[in-house]
């Protein structure tokens, strides 16, 4: 019988691990920090002193050097690394070891290539971490196409979906948003696989969609919660993954409830939230009953003071607000 | 040379600087604290957010700078409030940017690791390894404009494992512009020792590969690395183009504040101690007889109220209007 009991996001995240590296041999864990330190967020806490450190590998902060290491051991094919990149922040020290080459390797090689391997990273704002340490940078990766990428909002979720990417074949950018660490939920002890590319409706509803992505899946739900009580009905959707994106149950909801509002935290142009409407707009013009509207942070780096900041982060209040404009 | 070349004057002016680090270090320390139990709470507090701190690492700070003008570059770390003192920073509008203030240096959008201070030419980053080039860039704008100023990249062991170390030296010396590049190896980063993550047993061994000099120094010996630091400025001055220095030190706290410092074995604790450079220096000066007792409590009196007014004005200003957050994206402020 499965049991299931309540753990954080990042202990998911550490059973996700465990249970892979105890499985694949395969499986090695790289990254800043990660091996006698377990991770600064813990969740590689344990790994080391079980797998050892070959397989739990302390690296040098060297992001372009470690990374590109893992998309060469990826590709010899006798390996499948984990790698922690510690802020998604750090993206542009090692940006051309994932976008030139592991992105386009399958492709560029004819398919004879394969890279499987995960980048594990954390965003989000909300900690006075300022401009360098507090971004949502996952429209950067989802632009570039040979690149899967991951976004999950609860414990459940993050087993799963971690658990997928580790044994998927292509390279999966997985991003842990910091707020959601210390949440609760609960998660089966037994391993369990969601695919990749199925989004989940995390509240259903038929007034208006609201599509959020990870820590914004949370504040969309207590505005939801909140306008239940006034009689109005709010469907939250979570793509999980951007890429692949799981177009069908994003669309069916809006044809359904003839809204939309989109919640993300990355900037908002060439965005997440911009690419969500212009998919409705062209795929659910008809069914549309008002203009879509999107809550994101201005287009300004994360300002480090919390008066600044909580300004800043999209707020229940403001996406309050725009679902009772879109209404 | 030694101790006794130096002028008294220098010499004091150095100790007040290092004490003044330490005070200052340890007084937010205090005040990073508030707030933030029973559970460590990093965003709560009167300052929010990481903190890096430099107990221990003074003399790296102070024996470079004092050699440095207003018109010389820094560029610092995430660890960077030490240089900063040492290179003349404005403190209390340092101090209110650690706070999130209006009165602070950059209005509180920086904090803490993004401290900058143009009439000092002082800047630093919170990515590992950002320094290296930018003070390249300084340097080819010195020579450009035919000034002798120098720019100074700071980095830790950690980051002189950064691919920008190894470029930034080789077009420094390729081009023989003035920039000293100093390591401050304090023997981590995080949690990952130095003999765990770098190839060489000193950074200052690198320097070899772009054919520049290369010194590594105790930095528990505020004297040593003056020395060492007196000859990069002066080669750099006179055109001879950059140098590497390492300054072995040792951090007396946390990585970060609320670090429990586990992987940390109880020897490094200890050592830190015996090579506190303030302490030494503190030695130092009273056995050469160069000052007193009355001396330096007086100059350390002076640190301490200096501190607290420094405090005082950060807790008492004011924070940023909120829609301060949308603007100064672009030129023209909006
Ligand atoms: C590019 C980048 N990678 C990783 C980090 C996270 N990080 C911040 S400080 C640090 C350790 C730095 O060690 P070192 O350079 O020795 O400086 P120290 O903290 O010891 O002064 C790490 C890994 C970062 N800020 N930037
Ligand atoms: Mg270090």
């Amino acid at each position: 019988m499965a049991v299931v009991r309540e753990i954080t996001f990042a202990q998911a995240l550490n059973e996700a691990l465990d249970y892979e590296m105890s499985k694949d041999p395969k499986v090695v864990v790289m990254g800043e920090d990660v091996g006698v330190y377990g991770g600064i967020y813990g969740v590689t806490a344990g790994l080391y002193d079980k797998y050892g450190p070959e397989r739990v590998r302390d690296t040098p902060i060297a992001e372009s050097g470690f990374i590109g290491t893992a998309v060469g051991a990826a590709a010899t094919g006798l390996l499948r690394p984990v790698v922690e990149l510690m802020f998604i922040d750090f993206l542009g020290v090692t940006f051309d070891q994932l976008y030139n080459q592991a992105a386009k390797m399958r492709y560029m090689f004819g398919g004879k290539a394969k890279i499987s391997m995960v980048l594990r990273t954390t965003c989000g704002a909300g900690f006075s971490a300022a401009a360098q340490h507090s971004q949502s940078l996952h429209a950067l990766f989802s632009h570039v196409p040979g690149l899967k990428v991951v976004m999950p909002s609860t414990p459940y979720d993050a087993k799963g979906l971690l658990i997928s990417s580790i044994e998927d074949d292509d390279p999966v950018i997985f991003i842990e948003h910091k707020g959601l660490y210390a949440i609760k939920g609960e998660v089966p002890e037994e391993p369990y696989s969601i695919p990749l590319g199925e989004a989940d409706v995390k509240r259903e509803g038929k007034d208006i969609t609201i599509v959020a992505t990870a820590a914004m899946v949370h504040k969309s739900l207590e505005v939801a919660e909140k306008l239940e009580k006034e009689g109005v009905s709010v469907e939250v959707v979570d793509p999980r993954t951007i890429v692949p994106l799981d177009v069908d149950t994003i669309i069916n909801s809006i044809k359904k409830t003839g809204k939309l509002v989109v919640v993300d935290e990355g900037y908002p142009r060439a965005s997440f939230a911009s690419d969500i409407a212009a998919l409705a707009a062209s795929k659910a013009f008809d069914s549309l009953k008002a203009p879509v509207k999107i809550v994101t942070p201005p287009a300004t780096p994360v300002p480090f003071s919390p008066a600044l900041e909580s300004e800043w982060i999209p707020s229940t209040e403001k996406i309050e607000k725009a679902v009772r404009e879109v209404l | 040379m030694g101790v006794e070349e130096i002028p008294k004057e220098t010499l004091l002016e150095m100790y007040k600087k290092m004490h003044k680090i330490r005070t200052y270090e340890e007084t937010l320390a205090k005040w990073y604290y508030e707030g933030k139990t029973p559970l460590f709470d990093i965003s709560a507090g009167p300052i929010p957010g990481e903190l890096h701190l430099s107990p221990g690492q003074e003399s790296a700070a102070v024996g470079m700078c004092i050699h440095l003008k207003d018109e010389d570059a820094v560029i610092g770390t995430h660890r960077a409030h030490h240089f900063a003192i040492a290179k003349g920073v404005d403190l209390k509008r340092m101090t209110a940017e650690i706070f999130g203030k209006a009165t602070g240096l950059s209005g509180g959008k920086g904090g803490h690791m993004h401290l900058f201070d143009a009439s000092k030419n002082f800047s630093c980053s919170g990515i590992v390894g950002a320094s290296f080039p930018q003070a390249v860039g300084v340097g080819i704008a010195a020579k450009l404009k035919g000034e002798n100023y120098v720019a100074v990249a700071v980095g830790g062991d950690g980051a002189a494992n950064q691919g920008t170390f190894h470029e930034a030296l080789n077009l420094a010396a390729l081009w023989k512009l003035p920039v000293i590049f100093l390591i401050e190896d304090n023997g981590w980063a995080i949690s990952v020792p130095k003999d765990k993550s770098t190839a060489v047993a000193k950074n200052s061994e690198r320097a070899k590969a772009y054919g520049i000099p290369g010194v590594s120094v105790d930095g528990a010996d505020v004297i040593a690395v003056y020395e060492v630091a007196k000859e990069a400025v002066e080669r750099a001055r006179r055109g001879e183009g950059p140098s590497l220095i390492e300054v072995r030190v040792y951090r007396l706290r946390g990585h970060f504040e609320g670090d429990p410092q586990a992987y940390r074995p109880k020897e490094d604790f200890e050592l830190a101690k015996e090579k506190d450079p303030l302490l030494n220096f503190e030695k130092l000066l009273l056995e050469k007889g160069i000052t007193t007792e009355e001396e330096l409590n007086r100059i350390k009196e002076e640190n301490e109220k200096e501190v607290q007014e420094i405090i005082d004005f950060a807790v008492k200003s004011p924070y940023p209007e909120p829609e301060e957050a949308l603007k100064g994206v672009f030129a023209g402020g909006e």
